[in-house]
């Protein structure tokens, strides 16, 4: 497929803003600034980026507890979601939600949802509704290689199949589903195997590499537009960090992470553009370098916003005021 | 007006609401098999028809049901579930209670779940897997509705209100008071008709209502427990005790000026409630009238309720789970004597 010298700067782009918003994120929990926990997706960038840059804004997506890059992949604005991490008011979720569950439906994302495999089934059920009323937009489900052995995976995809629903089922398999690496949760070995239980197409591809992620989802994307069902989508990557801030990541055997690392899809795409000569060095990294002031101004905006007044909890538990 | 029984009132109402509104859409399992049976209960016999593309026979999958119903409301839809047996919620507790009753705040109000599910309740001959009373693990859940219609006006006028709510609803029905026919029929039926009216009605979220006046005891009950109370009234009337039984309809949000009232008039409250007497609803309405009303109160509050254990099979041990009239005569009988 051939692609602009601004296509693939944007794909670049898109993934450095998800890698420097992370790495700042850790700072700021680190010194005590983000309340409650961080699961984050280092290392993960190109399925974000790749899916979501075959999508359009009316496509809808559910996430995980993992959601930091998909949200911004999908165009979650960065002062919305930097303020829900804060938990302000300003939040995408007016603080209700923060890290595990951003989200904004206006730009095609649903408020993350932290149990895992339960946003399999939703993502579905809107994707139900766009065939209902047809509309050809799609529903994109991530979910991660820990998801395949809920039992929800398995109602949800077949439901999905059964109905041709146009849905994606992305299965971003980072190895490890929190420490337990997944080779000790399927005897499968690769999980787009799944998809011969529900006669639907299934891939496993380099998730590390986001010309391909994009590619293999355009295709889905394509196919279920035009009415002929779901596919399944394992996208190969690594979690480059811990389960969530604290985890030393013991577990992981030294080799592999080095590997990992090596195979790391910020750094490759880099190589890549500065190999094919898309870019020179100091075009890299005056881009980087505006996108690190950027973060830092809307990180500053966001920690001078007011703290959400207590009285404000009561709101939106139903979608009208319930009388005590 | 027409007489007509719960079944086939909540079958008009899904009628008339499938038909002003086409995001309304009832999914389920068994619901509109040409040839079967319209649902466990027949709720939806003979719809598949007029409406076919308005019903969706699911597989056997509740969860899965349950979430796509979920993700279907998010985008704009009106799902209502049909659930077979409401013991089948456990398999959808996770999307009910963390996705359903959660969407909506966690999304900080941009996102509402306009879903309704339909639940069948009650001991009918099945054993502890196909009878239980699921009131309980619902009604303290933030975000979701509780209804609990004992008759055919109620079924009908809560139905169509509950599929006007933007809010997630479970609907819970009771098997003894359908009034099916052919295989939904049950032994042991109560009948709950009612006179319908023609023109379109709802019955509003939240509001109970005195199936009987009476100023010596207040006898609080729901779904097939309100007939029984009603029952009991009538014979504690021959006695010259006067029961108001108050019908709260609605579990949540509950008619908490309802039951004041009554109880600063009668100062003696009874909850009659099917399904183990720990950790039920009633446990939640002798708290908080306990918390606000005790100076009001002659007499302990009291519960007749099922015993703690599961729902038996044999006739004679079912009968022994399940809350009777006398049980309930001799409640009001106890707190009158106590002056």
């Amino acid at each position: 497929m051939p692609y602009s010298t601004a296509d693939l700067l944007e794909f670049h782009r898109r993934m450095l803003l998800i890698r420097k918003v992370e790495e700042r994120l850790s700072q700021l929990f680190l010194e005590g600034t983000i309340p409650g926990t961080l699961h984050q997706s280092l290392g993960q960038e190109a399925v974000a980026v790749g899916v979501c840059s075959a999508l359009r804004e009316t496509d809808v997506i559910t996430s995980t507890h993992r959601p930091h890059g998909h949200a911004l992949a999908k165009g979650v604005s960065l002062p919305s979601f930097i303020a829900e991490l804060l938990g302000k008011s300003s939040g995408c979720c007016k603080g209700r939600g923060g890290s595990m569950h951003v989200g904004d439906i206006t730009k095609g994302m649903l408020p993350s949802i932290a149990i895992v495999g339960g946003g399999i089934p939703i993502a579905t059920g809107v994707a139900l509704a766009f065939k209902r009323r047809r509309e050809d937009h799609v529903a994109v489900s991530f979910s991660g290689d820990g998801s395949v052995a809920e039992g929800i995976f398995h109602e949800a995809v077949n439901m999905g199949a059964i109905w041709d629903l146009p849905v994606l089922y992305v299965i971003e398999n980072n190895r490890y589903a929190a420490s337990t690496h997944y080779s000790r949760n399927t005897k499968l070995e690769q999980l787009s195997g799944l998809s011969a239980a529900y006669g639907i197409p299934g891939v496993t591809i380099d998730g590390n590499d986001v010309l391909e992620v994009y590619e293999t989802a355009q295709t889905a994307v394509e196919r279920a537009r035009a009415g002929q069902g779901p596919t399944i989508i394992e996208a190969m990557t690594y979690r480059i960090t811990g389960h969530n801030r604290r985890d030393p990541c013991n577990y992981m055997p030294e080799d592999e992470r080095d590997q990992a690392l090596e195979q790391e899809p910020v750094k490759r795409f880099e190589e890549v553009l500065l190999r094919d000569g898309h870019a020179e060095a100091s075009l890299l990294a005056a881009m980087q370098t505006e996108l690190e002031s950027e973060i830092e101004a809307v990180i500053e905006t966001a920690l001078a916003a007011p703290a959400p007044d207590p009285e404000e909890a009561f709101r939106y538990v139903y979608a009208e005021p319930v009388e005590s | 007006m027409k007489k007509l029984a719960i079944a086939p009132a909540l079958r008009d109402g899904l009628i008339e609401e499938m038909r002003r509104d086409k995001n309304v859409f009832c999914m389920g399992e068994d619901i509109s098999i040409p040839g079967g049976w319209g649902g466990v209960f027949t709720v939806t016999l003979g719809l598949e028809e007029e409406f076919r593309d308005q019903l969706i026979d699911t597989p056997i999958a509740e969860a899965g049901s349950i979430g796509l119903g979920i993700g279907a409301a998010l985008a704009g839809l009106r799902p209502v579930l049909d659930m077979q047996y409401s013991d089948f919620l456990f398999l959808a507790m996770d999307q009910i209670i963390n996705h359903a009753a959660k969407l909506r705040y966690m999304s900080g109000g941009t996102l509402s779940v306009p879903l309704l599910i339909r639940a069948p309740v009650g001991a009918t001959g099945r054993g502890a897997q196909h009878a239980q009373n699921m009131e309980r693990f619902f009604t303290g859940v933030p975000g979701l509705k509780v209804l609990c219609p004992a008759t055919a006006y109620d079924a009908k006028g809560l139905l169509k209100a509950a599929i006007r709510d933007d809010n997630p609803v479970v609907m819970f029905e009771h098997k003894l008071l359908y009034g099916s026919k052919g295989i939904g029929a049950a032994t042991g039926e109560v009948d709950a008709s009612s006179e319908i009216p023609d023109e379109d009605f709802i019955v509003p979220i939240g509001k109970g209502i005195i199936r009987r006046p009476g100023g010596d005891v207040t006898i609080v009950a729901t779904l097939l427990m309100m007939h029984l109370a009603l029952a009991a009234a009538r014979e504690l009337a021959s006695q010259g005790i006067e029961a108001e039984v108050i019908d709260p309809r609605t579990l949540a949000p509950f008619d908490w000026p309802l039951l004041e009232q009554s109880v600063e008039k009668t100062s003696r409250l009874i909850i009659v409630e099917e399904g183990p007497k720990t950790g039920g609803w009633g446990a939640e309405v002798a708290a908080s009238l306990g918390e606000r009303m005790m100076e009001c109160l002659t007499a302990p509050i009291q519960r007749v309720a099922s015993p703690d254990i599961p729902v038996p099979f044999a006739p004679e041990l079912e009968n022994a789970y399940r809350p009777n009239v006398r049980q309930i005569i001799q409640a009001a009988e106890s707190l009158v004597a106590l002056g």
